[in-house]
């Protein structure tokens, strides 16, 4: 068999397609637990409470000051010592949705900063409570804002996704190493597996370019969300980013 | 407590308030009545107090010593579940602040919904008699951004009637607006100024207090220098501060 059809061969096996539907798993659940610690972080940062501010802040030193490798190597290791035992797969969910929720938080809080002062000041004098003031008009205003940057998020993700092979969690690396190393065809393996990346986040990127598409109809004024070309997708620039270069 | 006919005939009673800004005093020993019905319009340069004022009035804003009272209430003790309050007052910004996410009708029906728990239908049927009121039925389901200055402040008035306030206070209400669409804002504010809506109006337009006005305050540097019935104010405002000021606007 020559090269070529060897990755055709792995494109179509069940195994890779697992090992691309575990990344793919990994990814989106990670994501949304990731954002919904880093919302919860970033409504403490905003607290009139100075310990829960104080908490919000040791989080993010612990998550944003150790490498993500070491996290889930942790959680990995270290937790079943202290009596909680979780399988692999469990365990990059916990690493990864933790450490995102550290990067998410300051996503969530520009997007919440962004909606004025004033729209707060509204709401207030309309008698709501300072919770469904951000219910009901903050929230539903930074979720538009923070569209483009968290779609970044679930790109990067699913790149950073692969690390959790190290902790025996059968995603798409560590499907197409062990695949190579059981017949050293690792020129073949790999690039299915970075087909499969590729394949996956050119989607998102397109699939991102929709929703901001969508935002951008749907409330808010038209210049804030912008067009952004495919280059500057692939290096991380965001629609807020594109609009003030 | 000051006699049961005096607090009746008063809907906002302001005694002696202060209020500052680390070492700014914004606010210097003022003292305002606005009677239930009436409209008093409070003028004056730039930075003297005014919005600063209102904000205390619906407890936007913490003071440092004062009374104010609210129809026969002394709101000291409300200020832990303020929210309650502020739903009896309803307030008018100078860059109108709709929420942008919220067509003109959306915006009308969140508060009667979600703070007096008013169902959706009724909110709405009510939302659009309020869209009528203020002239602009047909904007009901466009988007802030779509609207001009003019409708979108015609429409936060209508945000804040849906409320049914017993007072009203309008921040510069015009301030923001191209000189074409003033008038229509300014009418809308003086029918309801007529029907008898008691308010309490900060503003640059003249012609609108010798219109609306039922009582003139003139404020400069935190306190009120002058406070007079509208007519005695313009034929006969004594404080030369107020006369200086009258001459540049007037001009």
């Amino acid at each position: 068999m020559d090269s070529p059809e060897f990755i055709l061969k792995y494109l179509a096996s069940a195994t890779f397609a697992k090992g691309a539907g575990m990344t793919l798993a990994i990814s989106v659940l990670s994501l949304a637990f990731g954002m919904l610690v880093g919302l919860v972080v970033a409504l403490l940062q905003e607290s009139r409470l100075a310990p829960l501010r104080g908490a919000a802040v040791g989080y993010l030193w612990l998550f944003r000051g150790t490498p993500v490798l070491f996290q889930l190597i942790f959680v990995f290791n270290v937790l079943p010592l202290v009596g909680l035992t979780f399988s692999g797969f469990t365990c990059a969910i916990i690493g990864l949705s933790l450490n995102e929720g550290a990067y998410m938080a300051e996503i969530m809080r520009s997007g919440i900063q962004a909606v004025g002062r004033g729209q707060r000041t509204a709401g207030r004098a309309l008698g709501l409570k300072d919770w469904q003031v951000m219910r009901w008009i903050v929230l539903p205003q930074a979720v538009r804002i923070i569209i483009p940057p968290v779609g970044n998020q679930f790109i990067g993700m699913l790149k950073l996704s692969a690390l959790v092979s190290v902790i025996a969690v059968e995603e798409l690396l560590l499907i197409a190493n062990q695949t190579a190393s059981a017949n050293f065809r690792y020129i073949e393996a790999l690039t299915a597996a970075g087909i499969y990346y590729l394949a996956m986040t050119t989607v998102l990127m397109l699939l991102q370019a929709q929703v901001e598409r969508w935002a951008k109809r749907r409330g808010r004024r038209p210049s804030v969300v912008k067009a952004v070309s495919l280059t500057q997708r692939l290096i991380g620039v965001t629609a807020g980013e594109a609009r003030t270069r | 407590m000051s006699g049961p006919g005096k607090s009746d005939r008063l809907l906002v009673k302001v005694e002696a308030l202060h209020k500052s800004y680390g070492d700014l005093q914004v606010l210097k020993n003022v003292n305002v009545e606005v009677p239930r019905g009436r409209s008093v319009v409070v003028i004056g340069p730039s930075g003297s107090g005014k919005s600063t004022l209102l904000r205390c009035l619906n407890l936007l804003e913490p003071i440092d010593s004062g009374i104010i009272t609210f129809d026969g209430q002394d709101t000291a003790p409300l200020r832990k579940a303020a929210h309650a309050l502020r739903r009896e007052i309803g307030m008018v910004f100078q860059n109108f602040e709709l929420f942008q996410h919220l067509s003109a009708i959306e915006n009308i029906i969140l508060a009667p919904m979600k703070v007096l728990g008013m169902s959706e239908e009724e909110a709405r049927a009510r939302a659009r008699k309020l869209l009528e009121k203020v002239h602009i039925p047909e904007k009901a389901d466009v988007f802030p951004d779509e609207l001009s200055g003019g409708q979108q402040q015609r429409v936060a008035i209508a945000r804040a009637l849906a409320m049914s306030p017993k007072l009203m206070l309008y921040d510069e209400p015009t301030s923001a607006l191209d000189p074409e669409m003033i008038k229509e804002v300014l009418d809308v504010m003086l029918e309801l100024s007529q029907e008898g809506m008691t308010s309490v109006v900060v503003t640059h337009e003249m012609g609108f207090a010798r219109r609306a006005a039922h009582h003139i305050v003139f404020m400069d540097g935190g306190e009120v220098v002058e406070d007079a019935a509208t007519e005695q104010f313009f034929t006969g405002a004594v404080h030369p501060r107020t006369q200086r000021f009258l001459q540049q606007i007037l001009r």
